[in-house]
C-alpha cells in the first residue's frame, strides 16, 4: 500500500485511474528575426486571440460556474492588453530585433516577480495569474492546443498544480478528481473543485511521483489520503465511505426542488441557520426555503469597533435580496456569555451565561441597538425580512423592543427611507422563563423559534460549556420536549407560528415528536435540509406520538 | 486638474476586481488622464497590473486625479466608483 498525504480541499472519496497532466511543450528559445515587421503582426495576432478565448471562458464560466470565476477570466483579458505588459513586450522585441516568443516570456516573468515581491499573500497570488496570462499568449504564439485529456475513461487528474485556465478548459466529464503536488484551500485548483463538487487533494510534494502515472488510486477529499494499492481495512474503510456518500447523493439529487410536506399533508418549513452571507451558497445549493436564523454576530466580531448602520445595511440586504421573497429571519445582537467582543468593554463575570448578554446589553445600551434596527428596517424594503429578539425572559422586554422598533420606523418614515412596516417580530424561546410566559409573550409578537442549546442549558442546569457532565446534559430530556410543547400550544392560541432555531432542529430522531407538538419550521444548518426533507416526505403527521414526552 | 483623497473602506482594498473595474471605467475617457496615488507612487488607472501592484488596502488613503478636456465628467464617475466600491 502506498499512502500520500496532502491536504483536502474539497470534499468526497474517488476512485479512478491517476492521469499526469500533460502540460504542453513549449519551451521558449531566443531566435533574432529578420522581419521584425511579421513578428510584430504576429504578436499581434496572438494577444487578440488570447482577449478573444478568454473572453469566451468568461461567458461559459458565467453559465456554468458564476459570477465569481467570469470576472477572474475578464480580469485575465485586461491583463493581455494592460499598456505596461503590452509595452515591455513591445520594447523588448524592438531593442532585441527577438522572436515574439522570448519577448513575452521575458516581460511575463518580470510582471510575475513583481506581483510576488509583493508583502501579501493575495497579491503574491496574482503572479500564477501573470504566468497564466503569459501562457496562454505563447501557447498563441506557437499554435499550441490546450486540454483535453487522452484517455477514454474518467480519471483523477494528477499534477503540479493547474491554473485557473487549465482548470476550465478540461473536459470535466473526465475528471473523476484532483490530486496535486502544490497548491492551498485557496489555490485555483481547490475553489474549482469545490465548485464544481468533486473531490480534491493539494500540497502532495514529492509523494506524488510521475510513475503512478495510470495507476489505480483512491483519493479523500476531506482527510487529504491519496492511496495507491489499499489494504483490506482502508479498502474497507473508503468503499463504506464512498457508499454512503453516494447514496446521500442520490437523495439530494431526488430531494431538490420538492415540497416539504408529509404524507398526509401536514406543512414544514425547512429553513437554514447562517452566520454570514458568505454562507448562501450553501442554502441555494441545498434548496433551504428561507433563513430561520441568521446569526448578526459576525459583524461584531469580525470588527474593531461597532460596525456602522451601512455597514449592517448591506448584510443584511445583500440576505435579503439574495433570498428573492423567502423569509430571513435576523436575530439582533447575542453576544455576551461565550461570544466576547473587546470594544463592548463589558465586565468580567462569573457567571456570564446568566449575565449580561444579548437583548439585555441591548435595552441597556439603547444607540447600539438603534443602529442594528435602523440597518434591518431599512434592509426589509429589499425582501421578506423578519427581527427576532434573543434571550427573552419577559413581557416588558418584548415592550421594550417593540417601543424601538416603532421609533425606528417613525425616523425612517421622517427622512423618506423606504422599509417595510409590517416586517414580522419575534422571540427567541430559550429560557424556562419565556415558556412559563408564553401564552402573555404569544400576544406580542408574530412568531416563536426555540434556541434549544439554551434552554437546555437553563432548563437542566448544565453549563454548555461544560465538558464532563456525560449522562446529565440530556437534550432528549423530557422536560426540554414539553417546554417545547408549552410554547407550541401557547403560539398556536395565539394565531403564531413556533420554529426551532436550535441544535435540536436536525435531529432527525426528534422529527415525529416535532410533527406530533405542532412544529412550524425547522431551522438547521444548510447540509440538513434534504436529508430531513427525506424524512419529512416519508412521515404521516398524525401518527406521531408525543411518547417521548413521558 | 481635479482631485479628491479617499480613505480606503474595503478590506481588500484595490484587488484584482475593483482595479479591473476601474481600468474598464477609465477606458472611454480617453484623453482624459486618470490617476491613483498613494505614498510617492502615482499610476494612471488604465495601468492594471500597476495599479494593483499598490497593494492598496483598508485604511490607506489614496488621492485620485484627472486631468483632460473631460476631468469633470470623469472625476464625478470615479468618486462614485470609489465611494460604492472602496
Amino acid at each position: 500500500m502506498v499512502l500520500m498525504q496532502g491536504k483536502g480541499v474539497s470534499a468526497g472519496v474517488i476512485k479512478g485511474k491517476l492521469y499526469f497532466y500533460q502540460r504542453p511543450d513549449n519551451t521558449v528559445v531566443k531566435t533574432a528575426v529578420e522581419d521584425l515587421q511579421a513578428e510584430k503582426e504576429r504578436l499581434a495576432a496572438a494577444q487578440q486571440a488570447s482577449m478573444e478565448q478568454l473572453e469566451a471562458l468568461a461567458d461559459k464560466c458565467r453559465q456554468e460556474t458564476g459570477e465569481d470565476s467570469a470576472i477572474l477570466f475578464e480580469t485575465h483579458a485586461m491583463f493581455v492588453e494592460d499598456e505596461d505588459y503590452t509595452a515591455m513586450i513591445a520594447e523588448i522585441l524592438e531593442d532585441e530585433g527577438c522572436n515574439a516568443e522570448y519577448a513575452v516570456k521575458t516581460a511575463g516573468e518580470q510582471f510575475a516577480a513583481m506581483f510576488a515581491a509583493m508583502d501579501d499573500a493575495y497579491m503574491q497570488a496574482r503572479a500564477a495569474d501573470v504566468q497564466d496570462v503569459t501562457q496562454r499568449i505563447l501557447n498563441n504564439l506557437m499554435g499550441v492546443v490546450e486540454g483535453g485529456i487522452d484517455s477514454d475513461e474518467p480519471v483523477i487528474l494528477a499534477a503540479e498544480d493547474l491554473a485557473p485556465s487549465e482548470t476550465l478548459q478540461l473536459d470535466k466529464s473526465k475528471i473523476l478528481g484532483f490530486a496535486t503536488r502544490g497548491g492551498s484551500g485557496n489555490s485555483h485548483t481547490a475553489i474549482l473543485a469545490r465548485t464544481m463538487g468533486i473531490p480534491a487533494v493539494c500540497g502532495l510534494g514529492d509523494g506524488l511521483k510521475e510513475e503512478y502515472n495510470g495507476r489505480l488510486a483512491y483519493i479523500d477529499g476531506e482527510t487529504g489520503k491519496v492511496v495507491l494499492d489499499p489494504d483490506e481495512i482502508t479498502l474497507a474503510a473508503l468503499t463504506d465511505k464512498y457508499q454512503r456518500q453516494q447514496e446521500m447523493k442520490q437523495l439530494l439529487l431526488t430531494m431538490k426542488g420538492q415540497e416539504d410536506v408529509t404524507l398526509d399533508g401536514k406543512k414544514m418549513m425547512v429553513y437554514c441557520n447562517i452566520g454570514s452571507p458568505d454562507d448562501l451558497g450553501a442554502v441555494k445549493a441545498n434548496d433551504g426555503q428561507g433563513i430561520g436564523l441568521f446569526r448578526s454576530e459576525f459583524l461584531y466580531l469580525a470588527a474593531d469597533d461597532y460596525p456602522s448602520e451601512d455597514e449592517q445595511f448591506e448584510a443584511y440586504r445583500a440576505v435579503a435580496a439574495a433570498m428573492d421573497g423567502k423569509r430571513v429571519v435576523i436575530r439582533t445582537l447575542d453576544i455576551g456569555a461565550d461570544k466576547q467582543v473587546d470594544y463592548f468593554k463589558l465586565n468580567k463575570e462569573e457567571n456570564p451565561a446568566m449575565g449580561m448578554r444579548a437583548i439585555r446589553i441591548c435595552l441597556n445600551r439603547p444607540e447600539v441597538f438603534r443602529t442594528q434596527l435602523r440597518a434591518l428596517y431599512r434592509a426589509s424594503a429589499y425582501g421578506k425580512v423578519a427581527i427576532m429578539f434573543p434571550m427573552i425572559t419577559s413581557v416588558w422586554e418584548v415592550k421594550e423592543c417593540r417601543r424601538a422598533c416603532k421609533s425606528v420606523m417613525s425616523e425612517l418614515a421622517a427622512e423618506g427611507i423606504p422599509f417595510n412596516p409590517d416586517t414580522e417580530i419575534g422571540i427567541m424561546v430559550e429560557t424556562p422563563a419565556s415558556i412559563f410566559m408564553a401564552e402573555d409573550l404569544a400576544k406580542l409578537v408574530d412568531f416563536f423559534s426555540v434556541g434549544t442549546n439554551d434552554l437546555t442549558q437553563y432548563t437542566l442546569a448544565c453549563d454548555r460549556q461544560c465538558n464532563d457532565l456525560g449522562k446529565f446534559f440530556d437534550p432528549h430530556h423530557p422536560a426540554i420536549l414539553r417546554a417545547i410543547k408549552q410554547a407550541a400550544d401557547a403560539a398556536h392560541k395565539a394565531g403564531i407560528w413556533i420554529g426551532i432555531c436550535g441544535e435540536l432542529a436536525g435531529d432527525i430522531s426528534l422529527l415525529p415528536t416535532f410533527l406530533a407538538i405542532g412544529i412550524d419550521e425547522l431551522s438547521v444548518s444548510p447540509s440538513v435540509v434534504l436529508p430531513l426533507r427525506a424524512e419529512i416526505r416519508k412521515s404521516i403527521a398524525q401518527t406521531c406520538t408525543l411518547e417521548r414526552l413521558e | 486638474m481635479k482631485q479628491f483623497t479617499f480613505l480606503i473602506r474595503d478590506e481588500l482594498g484595490i484587488h484584482a476586481r475593483p482595479a479591473g473595474q476601474l481600468a474598464k471605467l477609465a477606458k472611454p475617457y480617453g484623453e482624459t488622464v486618470i490617476t491613483v496615488t498613494k505614498g510617492s507612487q502615482t499610476v494612471k488607472a488604465s495601468q492594471l497590473m500597476k495599479l494593483m501592484s499598490l497593494g492598496v488596502k483598508r485604511g490607506d488613503e489614496v488621492t485620485v486625479a484627472t486631468e483632460g478636456p473631460a476631468e469633470d465628467d470623469a472625476i464625478a464617475a470615479v468618486q462614485k466608483f470609489f465611494e460604492e466600491n472602496l
